[in-house]
């Protein structure tokens, strides 16, 4: 267990006008962790989330990351190639709809071979390789590799939007609803494989989800938004089995059972 | 060598903000100790709040007042104070549960849920197999089922996989909520003697049984729940 975060959050908000999109957030992130961000419609998760992630820029606060290098870097004091090279290399962003994540246009393996390609990998042939290594790893057959991902049902089409994002070795991966709008068999697929690469590649994930099961199987720690305020954080098993403020208390009292 | 477990002045209570926010309390003033190779059952009624203790001890309940005492990695954690990923650390390292039912995982096969604790722990993938099958085999659970996942399993068999899933790893204080629950008298044999193991190898436990049979056999001391109840009967 490594004693320095990787994410270091001070306050951030948003705000849209007079409006509140997100407000006072502060956390930090470690390495190996994932935290879920739950919460209902506009309350202000995705927002938080592509604050975070340099999407969007932020009224106020600041966002450190632990670079590689052991420095840590303001977030939005890096140029703006920095950042990019950031995203397409130490981070991986994972779309509630695959087709913002993917190039739907190009091959499965030239959208897994991509990101290679742009952090300097040349070689055609180890480029291949390792396409068809994660295909294989998300569960997609090798003799798929030259279909384009417009060919595929949803539940593939994720699947390789998650292969395409941690071909590079992120350290953090993003994730915005990644089951959301996928069947219940194909979620669960979908969550064991998430569960397992987390796991194995002791990625850190910040995942932002309205589904509490989700959030329960996949989470370590657990923040609760409403209207744009974080109004409950902690361990995930806490915060679902002992809720302590109304709202969550609501939230949790709101899952039907099967 | 400092007690693996203490619980000291611990209070705690239900607030529910959906029913016009009533309190209802559960415990309060619970102070009790486990000490090395000791197996402590908790006593009383249903609904004395003998489950919700031991989910405050392994942090699923936050507490109002008090510590939860833990001796972990050469050194005493306040479980009921500390951050959620220094919880997660204890429980990987020093605190074992076995709950009342399997939360099961989609897909993932019975010996896989059984080996994740030790590979948690840095265990080799095959060694931990190896153990998670001898474990199952000892309780009975046919090596027909090893490779599928847990969901369709009977509760008794769910429950084996649970128990091998708990007593896998070698963590220094064992809480157990009513493990032998749905086990037929064989399958209890076989858990009694694996807590008397655990026992002799300096392991705090920290249990409820309902079964009298096995009690009698496993329990170094009984502590009544009731006294620290609000419910407490008088008479």
């Amino acid at each position: 267990m490594s004693d320095i975060p990787l994410l270091k959050v001070h306050d951030v908000s948003k705000f849209y006008g007079n409006r509140i999109g997100c407000r006072d957030v502060s956390f930090e992130l470690w390495p190996g962790e994932v935290l879920a961000i739950v919460g209902e419609s506009g309350s202000g998760k995705t927002t938080l989330l592509n604050c975070l992630s340099t999407r969007l820029l932020p009224s106020t606060g600041s966002v450190e990351y632990h670079m590689r290098d052991g420095s840590y870097r303001d977030l939005y004091r890096m140029n703006e190639a920095e950042r990019r090279f950031l995203m397409r290399t130490d981070w991986g962003f994972v779309h509630q709809n695959p087709a913002d994540g993917l190039r739907m246009t190009v091959s499965a393996g030239a959208n897994v071979g991509e990101r290679l390609m742009a952090i300097g990998n040349r070689h055609y042939g180890k480029i291949r390789a390792s396409a068809i290594d994660w295909l294989e790893r998300v569960e997609i057959d090798a003799d798929r590799i030259d279909d384009q991902p417009r060919a595929f049902s949803g539940g593939m089409r994720q699947r390789l939007q998650i292969a395409r994002n941690l071909v590079t070795g992120p350290r953090l991966v993003f994730m915005d609803e990644p089951t959301g709008g996928l069947d219940v068999s194909v979620q669960a697929r979908l969550l064991d494989l998430v569960r397992g690469l987390v796991n194995d590649l002791g990625l850190s994930a910040i995942i932002v989800t309205h589904d509490l099961a989700v959030a329960r199987l996949l989470s370590h720690r657990m923040m609760v938004m409403k209207d744009g305020y974080v109004i409950e954080h902690g361990l995930t098993d806490r915060v679902l089995d002992d809720p302590r403020e109304p709202y969550t208390q609501l939230l949790v009292s709101s899952i039907l059972q099967v | 060598m400092p007690t693996p477990l203490v619980v000291s002045e611990v209070s705690k209570s239900f607030t529910m903000h959906l029913r016009d926010g009533i309190r209802l309390p559960v415990v309060s003033d619970v102070a009790f100790s486990v000490a090395s190779g000791e197996c402590v059952v908790l006593g009383g009624p249903s609904g004395i709040g003998k489950s919700s203790l031991l989910k405050m001890i392994y942090g699923n309940y936050a507490v109002d007042t008090g510590q939860i005492l833990i001796r972990h990695d050469g050194r005493i954690v306040d479980l009921a104070a500390t951050d959620p990923r220094t919880v997660l650390n204890v429980r990987r390292h020093t605190l074992g549960y076995v709950s009342q039912f399997l939360r099961t995982v989609p897909r993932v096969a019975a010996i896989d849920v059984v080996a994740e604790p030790l590979m948690a722990r840095g265990e080799e993938a095959g060694t931990a197999r190896e153990k998670a099958g001898a474990l199952l085999a000892r309780l009975n659970l046919p090596e027909a089922l090893w490779q599928l996942p847990p969901a369709t399993f009977s509760g008794g068999e769910q429950q084996r996989v649970n128990i091998a899933r708990g007593f896998i790893t070698e963590h220094t204080i064992l809480l157990l909520d009513e493990p032998t629950a749905s086990l037929d008298a064989r399958n209890r044999a076989v858990v009694v003697s694996m807590i008397a193991e655990k026992k002799k190898a300096g392991v705090a436990l920290l249990g409820i049984f309902h079964d009298e049979e096995v009690r009698e056999a496993v329990a170094d001391r009984i502590l009544d729940v009731q006294q620290f109840s609000p419910r407490k009967i008088t008479a």
